[in-house]
């Protein structure tokens, strides 16, 4: 019965997730004729300077959304029911909108010719830096640190605060030796919610970098677009190992009973 | 003793409720106080405000002389054993202990010696590095006493703290907390809804019902001369029937005068009249001062519970021998076994065991969980 009731689910893992894999495994290692190659391997290493930028930009847009979405967890978590509810709607809103549509509109805003601009009546050039880059991603990706983060928070016993309170905790030392120490998993998923769809975002850095450079999302939906299917399946496939060796790490510091997200 | 702790006419109100309504308390320096009543009597709103979780909306409370009313619980030389422990879950039990001293960053020598020196009172040598989840209710109990005391406060709050053990276990915790009590020489102010617990561990009980105290006295006091129907019938089992005092040391009751001991009321004033069951002597029906026919009978170990039927009125009779259901039977009651209380809002609510079961008293003590 158990079995005839998880046959669904089986077969859409099949379909969608390990047979997509098994595909990614076999370009990486194969030649456009389909032969058994490592050349597709070994060419990687003349993508190390994009993706260690990625890996730049991506890290210091976690970093940001982990400052700033972690006092604003604690706010809406130490706030009263009815308006953590608003709250988290206003946080969840920009959500609805189409992700694209979002940067889009940031790109209206960051133009040369753009809003701010002419608000301001100035001529500043921001879009095509790092920094309206990570502007985006910081945008973007702000609601997936905070999410995680509040849940946590607004799950610590209300008796562990009085307990910090009564053995000699003020509201700071209360936060920096109870609070955040039991709201680590939340970190940890955020970080990881955020951090990952980062490294590998290609439309954020294509509208705002300008096209003045790169990252790994890039590069990978260019091997793509130009047919290099096995070059695209090779970095693919490296990303995802990367990735997963990081996950690994970072779950390693999580709280084990419920970590954040499991690999 | 000096007076440690004062309260004067706090009040708490929530949503409209009055939990607590203008208390006046003192609590001596070292003495082991126990707030004691039903769920929902605001023992534990009262505790809570000493420790400086809750804010009284009027009244001030002193602290060795110095008004704390609005001092945040972190400044006040109080520490409190949780009802749920609360131990940290992300430190393991050397760590919980040492956290009041960490914050005050103590040398760690001193750290050391402080904690081992706990963990032998509390007898957990050997737990140190565990960590909180893995330990027992009682062993987690332990934890948090020492974790409270570890910073030498005056006074420690416990909130029903024996509430989650078992029986056994909660006998041996409180003979240990009393010892421990007297072996630091603070102030404990206990909260629990158990009679027989605060009897047994307190120098003082206060009995509180409906956000009011009842009683303040020691506990043979408040045992043996209950000032109302509800201190009467909250602690221990008793019988209270309407009587008349006739004069001083005669009462009437169920068609009977009976000598006592009290006096001091009006001449025919309506009173309330406890007998303890214990107090009550089965004799033949007519050598008795009463007779009335037995209804049920219980085996309780020591005792046989004997509720018996005098005109209407059930009353409950501990008696070494065996009556049989249905037999009609004296009671014998001495004058020193009657006490006399003036009528109270409780009058008439209490006492009568008509509609007595175990399973209620029991279901009505494990509700109170929840409250604060």
């Amino acid at each position: 019965m158990q079995s005839i009731a998880a046959a669904p689910h089986i077969f859409w893992a099949i379909l969608f997730i390990i047979l997509p894999l098994i595909i990614v495994v076999f370009y990486a290692f194969t030649d456009a004729n389909g032969k058994f190659s490592f050349s597709n391997i070994a060419s990687l290493p003349s993508y190390a300077s994009i993706f260690l930028l990625s890996l730049e930009l991506s890290v210091i847009a976690t970093a940001i959304c982990l400052l700033l979405g972690y006092p604003l967890a604690y706010i809406i978590a130490k706030s009263n029911p009815r308006n953590q509810k608003i709250f988290i709607m206003l946080l969840m809103l920009p959500m609805w909108t189409n992700l694209l549509i979002r940067t889009y509109s940031i790109m209206a805003i960051l133009d040369n010719g753009g809003i701010l601009n002419t608000l301001l009546n100035t001529s500043m050039h921001i879009v095509g830096t790092k920094g309206a880059v990570i502007f985006g991603m910081v945008y973007d990706f702000l609601p997936y640190m905070v999410l995680p983060i509040y849940t946590c928070i607004s799950k610590i016993d209300k008796n562990m605060w009085e307990a910090a309170s009564d053995l000699g905790c003020n509201t700071f030392t209360t936060l920096t030796k109870v609070i955040i120490p039991l709201s680590r998993s939340g970190i940890i998923s955020g970080v990881t919610m955020v951090l990952v769809p980062s490294i590998s975002t290609f439309y954020i850095s294509q509208k705002l970098g300008g096209g003045t450079f790169e990252l790994i999302g890039d590069t990978i939906e260019r091997q793509f677009v130009t047919g290099a299917l096995n070059v695209g399946a090779a970095i693919s496939l490296v990303m995802m190992v990367l990735i997963i060796i990081s996950l690994t790490v970072m779950n390693k510091f999580g709280d084990p009973d419920d970590g954040g997200i499991i690999v | 003793m000096a007076k440690l702790i004062e309260l004067k006419g706090i009040s708490k109100s929530y949503d409209g409720e009055k939990v607590i309504d203008s208390m006046n308390l003192y609590i001596r320096d070292k003495e082991f106080i126990t707030l004691l009543g039903p769920s929902g009597c605001g023992k534990t709103t009262t505790l809570r405000i000493i420790g400086g979780f809750e804010t009284a909306d009027e009244g001030e409370l002193y602290f060795d002389g110095v008004e704390i009313s609005v001092v945040p619980a972190y400044k006040r030389n109080v520490n409190t054993v949780f009802q749920k422990y609360a131990l940290f879950p992300h430190l393991n039990v050397y760590e919980n202990i040492a956290f009041p001293l960490r914050l005050k960053k103590v040398a760690e020598e001193e750290i050391q010696t402080k904690v081992t020196e706990m963990l032998k009172m509390v007898a957990l040598v050997g737990f140190e590095n565990k960590s909180v989840s893995t330990l027992s209710g009682g062993q987690q109990q332990r934890v948090a006493i020492a974790r409270a005391l570890i910073s030498h406060p005056r006074v420690l709050l416990l909130d029903e703290p024996l509430g989650a053990l078992d029986l056994k276990l909660r006998k041996d915790m409180q003979n240990e907390l009393k010892t421990i009590q007297q072996a630091i020489g603070i102030t404990f102010i206990y909260v629990t809804h158990d009679q027989e617990e605060a009897l047994s561990m307190s120098d003082t009980i206060v009995v509180m019902a409906d956000g009011e105290i009842q009683q303040i006295g020691t506990p043979t006091d408040i045992y043996n001369e209950p000032k109302n129907a509800f201190v009467a019938d909250f602690i221990g089992e008793s019988n209270i029937i309407d009587g008349i005092m006739l004069e001083d040391k005669k009462v009437k009751l169920a068609s009977h005068v009976f000598d006592c001991v009290d006096g001091g009321y009006a001449p025919n004033e309506p009173v309330d009249v406890v007998i303890r069951p214990e107090d009550v002597d089965v004799v033949a029906p007519e050598a008795g001062m009463l007779t009335g026919q037995v209804t049920s009978v219980t085996f309780k170990g020591v005792h046989y519970e004997i509720i018996v039927d005098i005109k209407g009125f059930k009353w409950m009779i501990q008696s070494t021998d065996y009556v049989a259901p249905d037999a009609v039977i004296g009671l014998y009651i001495e004058p020193d076994a009657i006490h006399i209380m003036k009528k109270s809002k409780y009058s008439g609510k209490f006492g009568d065991y008509s509609s007595f079961s175990d399973e209620i008293d029991q279901l009505s003590d494990a509700d109170s969980a929840e409250e604060f």
